[in-house]
């Protein structure tokens, strides 16, 4: 019988059957994570179900980070639901200004190597970055976990991705997310996963992987994972609250496809409204106006993101006028360590809008929304009409490098122009 | 079951069904309906008609994982979705909320025409084409039988696999 592709492996111990492609099976989940978007739900249906006892609350948690701070009284009146109801049954909660549930999974350790590590939001897709089988569920789904810890899953066929040299100087890993996004489609991996190695995988450190492990469900994957490495084990230290053991593929494992993503040969892309996989190369777009520059999200959040952006600002000689620069961290620790180290002082004196760490502007939920006719140009991963709030506004998405150029420029701009 | 066709085209996102800034003022599927499409099709949700049927292309419900986006097209009567495919999250929504996703070839079927479901296939009764469709597993189809996880949990606790 030929050999098992990382996620047959992981939901085969979940699960306690031999878990190969296409298979139904019932598996014990590591950690389910619900925010504010999805929880009040899955205590409705929670309710509906018949109510608690909650069987592991140590393998839960919330995040409330869609409507941070609550925009509204009804948002308001959720956010007190759910201190309410993690507080009755001793479930860990992140409440307002903490960051993004997916980044707090990822900096607290409970996405660990070989965990079915779920959330009641697309992307939590994210973790499959540590090596976990990472994946969204929906409200439902998060209630019937709280109830008996277990969920359904069929198991993924896995496209591997072989990763092949390392990003040229000005193409960042967003780049390559895009233009994986590209090549595959917005349903180029539907119902499967997708499975990272090869050589090139080394040359990417935590915050690059987290990049491509988010961008998985664009393409419609189940999730997207990587293999451990040395990498993953110095990332965990410090984090992890539990032991953990890798999981790779087998040799003979049976793959789907194979597809090959040379880093090497990769430019800035940009994709232009309203589709996510309709990605060109920068240089294409160049010129188009820009009047919004939106720096955050659970894809382009992180420390790395702001350092990049800052130093395309700096040496571009600042915002150009017209531009509103929105940033976002993605917690609240990405936060303080932006302020350490005065990457929040170098925004501020820009004139940039901080906005307190949580989703933001990306789903139009919080934060600033565009007005009509507004072209952004966001870190995000979609850019649906309507999706930042307005459906007259018109949203492309970039690395945080071609974000900056294009707030330097007003206009899009191949940041290699730029970069000093 | 059979319905009236709604048709939509291919990557109908959940905020295309419905959009997530509604949510910030409530999450009653009877007044979400009131807002269904409105980004791609503003007259949808005063024309539809309990028992219609959602017709769509590739990767229908892509994008959030959000609930609503069913509970919401449940809320305006429709208990079927018929795509050439679907996003897995809406699809694993729509099982465990009793909405029945369909996939089969979409590309003949027309806006109004008249639809018949049945066991591994749809029927177009205005063409008289006939669709093979895609089997549920086991447990999928327990879930919908049951009419939903709500009420399947209600009965046992667990999954009974």
């Amino acid at each position: 019988m030929a050999g098992k592709t990382i996620s047959e492996k992981i939901l085969s111990a979940k699960s306690g059957v031999d878990a190969r492609a296409g298979r139904v099976v019932v598996c014990a989940v590591d950690c389910a994570m619900g925010t504010d978007g999805s929880a009040p739900m899955a205590i409705d249906y929670f309710e509906a179900m018949g109510g608690g006892p909650v069987r592991d609350a140590a393998r839960i948690v919330f995040a409330l980070d869609h409507y941070a701070p609550a925009p509204n009284r009804a948002i308001a009146l959720l956010h007190q639901r759910l201190r309410e109801f993690a507080g009755q049954f001793g479930i860990e909660l992140w409440d307002v200004g903490q960051g993004i549930g997916h980044q707090l999974m990822v900096e607290s350790g409970r996405a660990l190597p070989g965990g079915l590590v779920v959330g009641a939001d697309s992307h939590a897709v994210t973790y499959g970055a540590l090596n976990a089988f990472a994946t969204g569920i929906g409200s439902s789904d998060l209630a019937a976990i709280l109830i008996c810890g277990r969920m359904w899953l069929r198991v993924p066929e896995s496209i591997r991705v072989n990763l092949t040299g390392q990003l040229p100087r000005g193409v960042y890993t967003k780049d390559a997310a895009l233009a994986l996004a590209a090549a595959l489609g917005a349903d180029g991996a539907a119902y499967q996963a997708l499975e990272f190695g090869g050589p090139g995988v080394g040359a990417l450190d935590m915050d690059d992987r987290l990049v491509l492990g988010n961008f998985a469900v664009e393409m419609g994957a189940k999730n997207g994972i990587f293999p451990a490495d040395e990498r993953t084990r110095e990332y965990l230290v410090g984090r992890s609250r539990h032991d953990f053991e890798a999981v790779e593929a087998d040799a003979d494992a049976r793959y789907a496809r194979k597809i090959d993503l040379n880093l090497d040969a990769l430019s800035p892309q940009v994709a232009l409204p309203h589709q996510v996989d309709r990605v060109e190369p920068i240089a294409l777009a160049a010129g188009t106006p820009v009047h919004m520059v939106y720096l955050g999200t659970c894809t382009g959040g992180r420390v790395k993101d702001f350092h990049e952006a800052r130093d395309v600002l700096k040496a571009g000689g600042g915002v150009a006028r017209g531009v509103q620069l929105v940033v976002t961290p993605a917690s609240r620790a990405v936060m303080e360590a932006l302020a350490q180290d005065g990457t929040l002082a170098d925004f501020a004196a820009m004139g940039a809008v901080i906005v307190t760490p949580g989703c933001g502007s990306c789903c139009g939920t919080c934060g600033a929304i565009p007005g009509d006719g507004v072209n952004v140009i966001s870190t995000a991963n979609r850019n649906f009409k309507g999706r930042m709030g307005n459906s007259d506004a018109f949203i492309y998405l970039a690395s945080p490098a071609s974000c900056a150029a294009a707030a330097v420029r007003g206009s899009i701009t191949d940041p290699r122009e730029i970069e000093a | 079951m059979t319905g009236r066709a709604r048709v939509f085209g291919n990557d109908i996102n959940t905020d295309y069904i419905i959009t997530s800034r509604r949510k910030r003022e409530s999450l009653d599927a009877a007044v979400l309906r009131a807002y269904l499409f409105e980004e791609i099709d503003p007259r949808f949700a005063a024309t539809v008609e309990a028992g219609d049927i959602i017709v769509a292309g590739k990767n229908f419900g892509c994008g959030s994982a959000m609930e609503v986006a069913v509970t919401a097209v449940l809320g305006a009567g429709i208990r079927a979705v018929v795509a050439r495919s679907f996003s897995r999250t809406y699809y694993r929504n729509a099982v465990n909320n009793g909405l029945l996703p369909v996939e089969c070839d979409t590309g003949g079927i027309s806006e109004g025409d008249r639809l018949s479901i049945g066991d591994g296939e749809v029927r177009n009764e205005t063409t008289g084409e006939v669709m093979m469709a895609a089997q549920l597993p086991e447990i999928m189809r327990e879930i919908i039988a049951a009419g939903g996880l709500v009420a399947y949990f209600r009965r046992h606790r667990d999954f009974s696999v």
